[in-house]
Formats: C-alpha cells, sequence, structure tokens
C-alpha cells in the first residue's frame, strides 16, 4: 500500500528560540533549520513498514519555502521514494490552509494511510492531522504509539491522558505520531547521496485550487515574563526550612 | 455572544481543565452553555450544572461516545456549532483530538492552547514551547478554541443551571474503540495536584521511583516525569510533564534529578515554586528554580521525605 507522510521544516528543538525585539516573531536569519521531530517519528513509521512488506511506496509531502526541499532530501534519505513540495512562499502558513493543500494531493495521490507528527514544535498547534482526517471524512489516530495494519483496518494505540487506549480504525485513515512511536534513524552518507536522485516535484498552491490566506493575524509576539533568579540552598535542612518559612507551601 | 463549552469528565465527575474552560467562556463574554457528552454520563452532567456563570447543560449521552472518540464527538458538536459564536474545549488529550475535526468542518482555524483572553477575538497563546507568547486575532465566524487549564483559575462550583438533553448524532462507524489502560493511582491527578514531585533520567530506574512516590505521599502530591524517564521506561507515558506531554502549575514542583531540557521547561515553568535537586551544578533546570540544591538525589530524597 502506499503511505503518504507530511515533513515539516521548523527551528532545531535544540536552538534556543529568541523572539525579535520588534514583536513582530522569532529570529530565523542564520538559525539552524530542522525536520519537525515528530515528522521524523512518522517518516521512520513509514520506513518501518515498508521494511516490512507492508508498505510499497512513500511519499513525502512539505510545505512552505523553497528550502523546505532540504527537509524531504532528509525525508528521501530516511526512506521516502519521492517528495513534493508545495511552496507557499513567505505566507504565514496556518494549519487548516495546511490541511486543505495536504487533501487536495491526498486526493490526487490516493495513499491507503497518512502518517503525520502530531504537533510542530514551532507553532505548538496539533491540529494539521485531525484536520486533514476530518476534511477527508475519514478516521484518524491522534498521538499514536504503536500501529498494526491488518488489511482494510488497523489496530492502533493511542496516548492518553490517563494511559493508552486502543482503537480499531478503517482504512485510509490519518495517524499522528507520539514519542513513543519508534526512535528515528540517523541517515547515511550513502543513503543521501541516493536521495538526490529521487524525484521531487514542486507545485504551486494555486495549482491545488486552493485559498492559504491566513485566517489568524498575529498581532505581536513577546517574550514570556521570566522568573526571577532563584536561591542555591546548602543541604535539606535549609531547604525544608525555605518551603515552610519563606515560599510557605508546605 | 453565546459559547459553547465541551465538558471533559469519566462519566461521574468533571475532569480537571473543564471548570477552568468555563473560566476562560466567562472573559469571552456571554451566556454560557456546557456540552456533556459520553456514555452514562448524566451525573458528570449535574456537576457541569454547578459550575458558577453555566447556563444551560447539554447532555447527550449514547453508546457511541464510549471512550470518546473524536469522530463522533466532532460530528454530534457540529450538529449545534451554528447556535455559538464560541466553541471552547480543555487543551488536554479529550480537547485536542476532535476539537481541529470541528475547526476544520466549519472552515474555521482553530485557536490552540490560549493562556489569556484579551477580548471576543484576540486571544494570547503561547508557541515555541513557551518561549514566544503570540497575540492573534480571529477573523471566523466562529471561533473555535482550545484553552491551556494553567491560565485560568477555576470557576466556582455553586451554579445550578437546567440539564437538558440533547439528541445523539450518528455513529460515524470510522473506528471502534477497545478499550483503555489507565494507570491506576490513589495519588492526585497530575492537573490538578497542588504539589508535584518529578523524577528525570537521573532517577536510573523505574524501581527508584519509589523513593518519589514515598515523598509524594507525606506531601499530598502526584508524580510527574520529565519525557527522558518516560522514553527510557521508568515510568509510563501519562506521567510525562513538558511541551507535548501534560502543562502543569502546581504551587510546588519538585523536579528530582531533571536536567531541565527547553520541552520540560514547557510544561511546569509557570509553578508557583519550583524546587530542583540535581547533582550537577550546570543543570539549566537551576534557571528556572525558586530553590535548587546541589546534592545525591539518593541521599537528599529520603532526606526530605523525613524531614518533612
Amino acid at each position: 500500500m502506499k503511505v503518504l507522510v507530511t515533513v515539516k521544516r521548523v527551528i532545531d528543538p535544540y536552538v534556543k528560540v529568541r523572539v525579535k525585539s520588534d514583536g513582530t516573531g522569532v529570529e530565523t536569519a542564520n538559525v539552524k533549520m530542522a525536520m519537525n521531530p515528530f515528522c521524523e517519528i512518522a517518516m521512520e513509521q513509514a520506513v518501518r513498514m515498508k521494511e516490512a512488506g507492508v508498505v510499497t511506496e512513500i511519499v513525502a509531502v512539505s510545505i512552505g519555502v523553497q528550502q523546505c526541499q532540504e527537509t524531504l532530501r532528509t525525508a528521501m534519505a530516511m526512506g521516502a521514494d519521492r517528495g513534493i513540495l508545495v511552496e507557499t512562499g513567505t505566507v504565514d502558513m496556518q494549519p487548516l490552509a495546511v490541511a486543505k493543500l495536504l487533501k487536495a494531493i491526498i486526493d490526487k495521490e490516493q495513499p491507503k494511510l497518512v502518517i503525520m507528527g502530531k504537533q510542530a514544535i514551532d507553532d505548538d498547534a496539533n491540529q494539521t492531522g485531525q484536520m486533514v482526517s476530518a476534511l477527508l471524512g475519514w478516521p484518524q489516530s491522534a498521538f499514536t504509539s504503536a500501529i498494526t495494519v491488518n488489511g482494510d483496518t488497523a489496530d492502533v494505540t493511542r496516548e492518553i491522558d490517563g494511559g493508552l487506549e486502543k482503537l480499531t480504525i478503517k482504512l485510509p485513515a490519518v495517524v499522528t505520531t507520539d514519542l513513543r512511536l519508534n526512535e528515528p534513524r540517523y541517515v547515511t552518507l550513502p543513503n543521501i547521496m541516493k536521495a538526490k536522485k529521487k524525484p521531487l516535484e514542486v507545485l504551486k498552491p494555486e495549482v491545488l485550487g486552493v485559498d492559504i490566506t491566513p485566517r489568524l493575524k498575529t498581532l505581536k509576539i513577546e517574550e514570556p515574563p521570566k522568573r526571577s533568579a532563584g536561591v542555591k540552598v546548602a543541604d535539606v535542612k535549609e531547604l525544608v526550612a525555605k518551603l515552610r518559612n519563606e515560599a510557605r507551601v508546605i | 455572544m453565546s459559547v459553547l463549552v465541551i465538558a471533559e469528565h469519566d462519566g461521574k465527575q468533571l475532569k480537571p481543565g473543564t471548570t477552568n474552560t468555563v473560566t476562560a467562556a466567562a472573559k469571552i463574554g456571554g451566556d454560557i452553555t456546557v456540552l456533556v457528552v459520553g456514555q452514562q454520563c448524566a451525573d458528570a452532567a449535574q456537576a457541569a450544572a454547578k459550575i458558577a456563570g453555566v447556563k444551560k447543560v447539554l447532555l447527550a449521552d449514547a453508546p457511541q461516545y464510549a471512550g470518546a472518540v473524536a469522530e463522533n464527538i466532532a460530528v454530534l458538536v457540529l450538529t449545534i456549532a451554528d447556535q455559538y459564536t464560541h466553541i471552547l474545549a480543555p487543551a488536554t488529550g479529550f480537547g485536542k483530538n476532535f476539537m481541529p475535526r470541528v475547526a476544520a468542518a466549519l472552515d474555521v482555524q482553530q485557536i490552540s492552547e490560549i493562556s489569556a483572553v484579551i477580548s471576543a477575538d484576540t486571544f494570547v497563546r503561547p508557541i515555541y514551547a513557551g518561549n514566544a507568547l503570540a497575540t492573534v486575532q480571529s477573523s471566523d465566524k466562529i471561533k473555535v478554541i482550545t484553552v491551556r487549564a494553567t491560565g485560568f483559575d477555576a470557576a466556582a462550583e455553586d451554579g445550578n443551571a437546567a440539564v437538558e438533553n440533547l439528541a445523539a448524532g450518528p455513529d460515524t462507524g470510522l473506528s471502534t474503540f477497545n478499550g483503555q489502560e489507565l494507570s491506576k493511582s490513589d495519588r492526585p491527578e497530575l492537573t490538578a495536584a497542588r504539589i508535584i514531585v518529578s523524577g528525570g533520567r537521573g532517577m536510573g530506574s523505574g524501581e527508584n521511583f519509589k523513593m518519589l512516590e514515598e515523598l509524594a505521599d507525606k506531601l499530598g502530591a502526584a508524580v510527574g516525569a520529565s519525557r527522558a524517564a518516560v522514553d527510557s521506561g521508568f515510568v509510563p507515558n501519562d506521567y510525562q510533564v513538558g511541551q507535548t506531554g501534560k502543562i502543569v502549575a502546581p504551587e510546588l514542583y519538585i523536579a528530582v534529578g531533571i536536567s531541565g531540557a527547553i520541552q520540560h521547561l514547557a510544561g511546569m515553568k509557570d509553578s508557583k515554586v519550583i524546587i530542583a535537586i540535581n547533582k550537577d551544578p550546570e543543570a539549566p533546570i537551576f534557571a528556572v528554580a525558586d530553590y535548587w540544591l546541589e546534592a545525591d538525589l539518593f541521599k537528599a530524597v529520603p532526606e526530605l521525605t523525613q524531614q518533612l
């Protein structure tokens, strides 16, 4: 079966994010970018399913600036067979518009399974997978920690606030990944070289007939209030005294 | 204006977060209706009727809502969505699961995890793991919003709203609920606890978490963990505090053997008082701690338990 995986280009999760002083956003100039960690887990899952003989083709899709091609090359080095970039330039892409673009591509590609990260670590929206699923009228498994495909259904385990939940979903479906689904592999140099030769299609949103105008206007971006510097205590006795007499929380 | 709040509950009681979401609704203004949807959840509807400021409670009780399957809940909400200007749910595993489906079907851009209400169309939400706060204005006709409970106080529970039955929506049949494996504990829930004791990779093993449980029991606290501790298999996933786990803001947060990765700080840095115990003097957790003790946790934790 064919699987479609989405990959988002974000600020590297290990980079300290700095808010611009004019309040318009965060600093992205000369900042290291990377594939969103949850999208890496999605890619890894697709590759493992292909290695297990369940999946025959993996199509990776990214949406955003031209440099997302690098993210797609990483996906192809991990094991995607080809890539599709919807180039949206500098437009502030919000989940609803992204979901509509993905639906248009899914209508064309007809995958049996769509695997997406549960959230991107930049806007922390945690929406797009569920939205794609709703627009398609498909079942969803959000925050997935295990998946087994059985013909036209899949048994999934989801991480919920109280523990775990098990569902059987009909295919085609959208699955979003949680941290415990797998541990993504590192890409190897030979695979990076091979990925350069894999097909990468670039599309414009107009071709897909989707209006990507943002619905949310960002009025300002600011730094959160800072915590005041703390106090080092010498031992447990002093700690207990501070908690009792100063903080008064116990 | 009229606001619909979708309650999170376990059939009998409301889950923490629901009453905070009602407070957010009250800040928006207008009449507040609470929807309680589930299987055998009449008691939860009665609990919702007691939340101060709620005008009406709608109860949709049917087998297809067992396990709060996202597809079926979203379809139900859509049957009444056009009666409201705002639709709110807590930004928990429950709300995050179905709300984007509601938003997409309404052709609305959801506003995720708001931490403050500026006006009926303008909200503040944390982005980049809480390292930045975005103020956003929505141009959509219906605002679909998830609410970060720690940004709002819990509403009082001295109300007396009427409970009405709402006809169940269809069973979409898209997925089958096969059950849940819930962690059983007599300790408070993480998101409702006044005190939280959390352990990280420094704990070394799941066995060593017993030490934290003893401390927690002495304090009446909940036990949490960093992602590293969960990924290492020390404790189950529902212990995780952080950007993609639970967001907590207790009165006292005790971080033990936690280095303080950005994604962990995102989940707990709004706690009133933070104490950190770590043997590494360079641990980033010390930067957000009110009190920090540079010590071997295996000595310090039992000593702390003993002295309390």
